[in-house]
């Protein structure tokens, strides 16, 4: 499969979105939480509180919607700030309850618009990097879809980032980068090459730590295994002291 | 001279831009005795845009200004002591046309990379100071941008000073992938245990500051001023005019919509920059002398 396969794939239509997954992994348990207690409820972002194995888990996912109407309901998973503001409040009270994070990554990248600048986009993606790095409680990301620059970092900063076979995860779309470098959008299976987005380049590149094979027919078992390895890496995690598990997280980006 | 290279003909920004590939493919000149204002049009004698810090006589257009310039208008004289002077840029990832990229940009800025890190003293206190500079790439953020910052952050923390960041950035840079996105989350982290250790940070932002700067320690800083009529903002203008398909008004993403919206601290006249920043250190150097003592009381 090629990069621009993989960038098509990651932005197929049929593709499972972060409410499939909520639903499959953590089924009935799962609770929504709305809004940023600051201006409004971004649609973009889902999150609430679930359980997984008998343990409370705050779960976050972006959201693209899965029919035309749920994606236009969705902003077809661009969150503006109050999006990346309701993840963060979700992510503090993770910590005060000392229940770990577990964030789906499907967005092709925050939203440009006039409000979302009024409101201080870039203030808000700034303000969950630095509160993530050092959040006293294990964070999990899984990219499942598109993982678009700036507005998919805001819920990446974490102890572990996976991604499923055919996500990606780029500083820049291609088609931008293609705009940019040839003045030529077009050339987007060129750009899509040279960005290095894929699971294979970013696991080579140590950006992740794990690739989740993506099934020919997504089927209940992708979800099930999932769901199993979540729960024992969080196992894991949650034996760790919150000082031990906020210095290796920093070293992980350190390195980069 | 032919005329083919009268369409070839470039002013030269430094004496470095006079060597090497530049010289070749462009007819040396002299430095200009006049520039003309890109905004009022006003031509302002050379000698005069310098005396008043390259800022328009007429209509107080901030012209951009090298790094180099920008340090030595702020810092006391002779004070500047830089650090990682020699770290480069690699193409890591085989990015096409970036290694001649950023050959070019280090004759055209005469610097090795887009910030310049290192300690100096403003208003007599001393602090860590990162200039980033708008002629190496457009101040974008690769590797070594954000490892020089992540340090200059280090430094400060390791020997609990204050650091002072002026920005101009039109984003990550994009020939670096990946690995320039994490320099995000890096430099974040960074000035998260410098703010954790209870020191000061105060942002600069400068015309222009967007795309992953702005979204990252540009906006972390405990103040943050602006110079005036700065373009600040996440996306750049044209790209929100693609995704909306209308006009921005006048004045959107200026420093001075930003100080309205609640984003920056104060817009700052650059001929008063230095004396604000010296306040403003002088200030929280104190805070931290009272705090010695109390701990003594204990």
């Amino acid at each position: 499969m090629s990069a621009y396969d993989c960038v098509i794939a990651a932005r197929a239509n049929d593709r499972p979105t972060s409410i499939d997954y909520i639903t499959r992994i953590f089924g009935d348990s799962f609770f929504e939480l709305h809004g940023d207690r600051r201006f409004s409820d971004d649609k973009a972002v889902v999150g609430g509180i679930a359980e997984l194995n008998g343990e409370p888990i705050t779960v976050i996912g972006l959201e693209k919607g899965r029919n035309l109407k749920e994606r236009m309901y969705r902003n077809f998973g661009s969150s503006h700030p109050e999006g990346y503001r309701k993840a963060l409040r979700l992510m503090k009270q993770a910590e005060k309850f000392k229940r770990p994070v577990i964030c789906f990554v499907d967005t092709s990248g925050a939203y440009c618009g006039i409000g979302a600048e009024e409101r201080g986009q870039g203030q808000a993606i700034a303000e969950n990097l630095m509160e993530m790095m050092t959040l006293r409680t294990p964070i999990l990301s899984i990219f499942i879809g598109e993982g678009g620059s700036g507005g998919a970092l805001a819920l990446a900063v974490s102890d572990e980032v996976w991604m499923l076979e055919n996500a990606i995860y780029s500083v820049i779309s291609p088609e931008g980068c293609a705009s940019i470098l040839w003045k030529d959008s077009s050339k987007t299976a060129e750009a899509s090459e040279c960005l290095k987005l894929t699971s294979q380049d970013l696991f080579k590149l140590g950006v992740i730590e794990r690739i989740i094979r993506e099934p020919k027919d997504v089927d209940s078992k992708l979800f099930d295994s999932l769901k199993n390895l979540i729960a024992s890496t969080f196992e894991k995690k949650m034996a760790i002291a919150p000082e031990k598990l906020i210095e290796s997280r920093y070293n992980r980006f350190r390195k980069f | 001279m032919n005329t083919k290279d009268i369409f070839n003909f470039l002013k030269p920004k430094n004496e470095l831009e006079n060597q090497g590939e530049f010289a070749q493919n462009h007819p040396y000149i002299p430095e200009e005795l006049w520039v003309k204002c890109p905004v009022c049009k006003n031509v302002i004698l050379s000698s005069d845009l310098v005396d008043n810090h390259k800022v328009c006589t007429k209509c107080n257009y901030h012209f951009r200004i090298a790094a180099r310039q920008r340090i030595e208008m702020t810092v006391d004289e002779g004070t500047f002591s830089e650090t990682d002077a020699d770290m480069s840029s690699k193409n890591i990832i085989d990015f096409p046309d970036y290694t001649r990229k950023l050959k070019n940009a280090k004759i055209n800025s005469g610097e090795n990379e887009s910030v310049i890190t290192g300690t100096a003293k403003i208003g007599g206190t001393d602090t860590v100071i990162a200039v980033m500079n708008s002629q190496f790439m457009m101040g974008s953020m690769g590797t070594v941008t954000g490892e020089k910052i992540t340090r200059a952050f280090e430094y400060a923390t390791e020997h609990k000073l204050p650091i002072v960041i002026f920005t101009v950035s039109g984003g990550a840079r994009m020939q670096e992938g990946i690995m320039s996105l994490m320099q995000m989350a890096k430099t974040s982290g960074a000035a998260k245990l410098h703010s954790d250790a209870g020191l000061l940070y105060i942002t600069v932002l400068t015309d222009p500051t967007t795309g992953g700067v702005t979204a990252s320690f540009a906006m972390e800083g405990d103040i943050i001023l602006a110079e005036p009529h700065a373009l600040i903002g996440f996306a750049g203008p044209r790209v929100i005019e693609q995704t909306i398909r209308q006009k921005l008004p006048k004045d959107f993403q200026s420093a001075e919509f930003l100080l309205e919206k609640g984003f920056v601290d104060a817009v700052v006249q650059r001929k008063d920059m230095k004396q604000t920043l010296a306040k403003l250190l002088k200030l929280h150097c104190k805070a931290k002398k009272e705090e010695v003592n109390e701990d003594e009381r204990v």
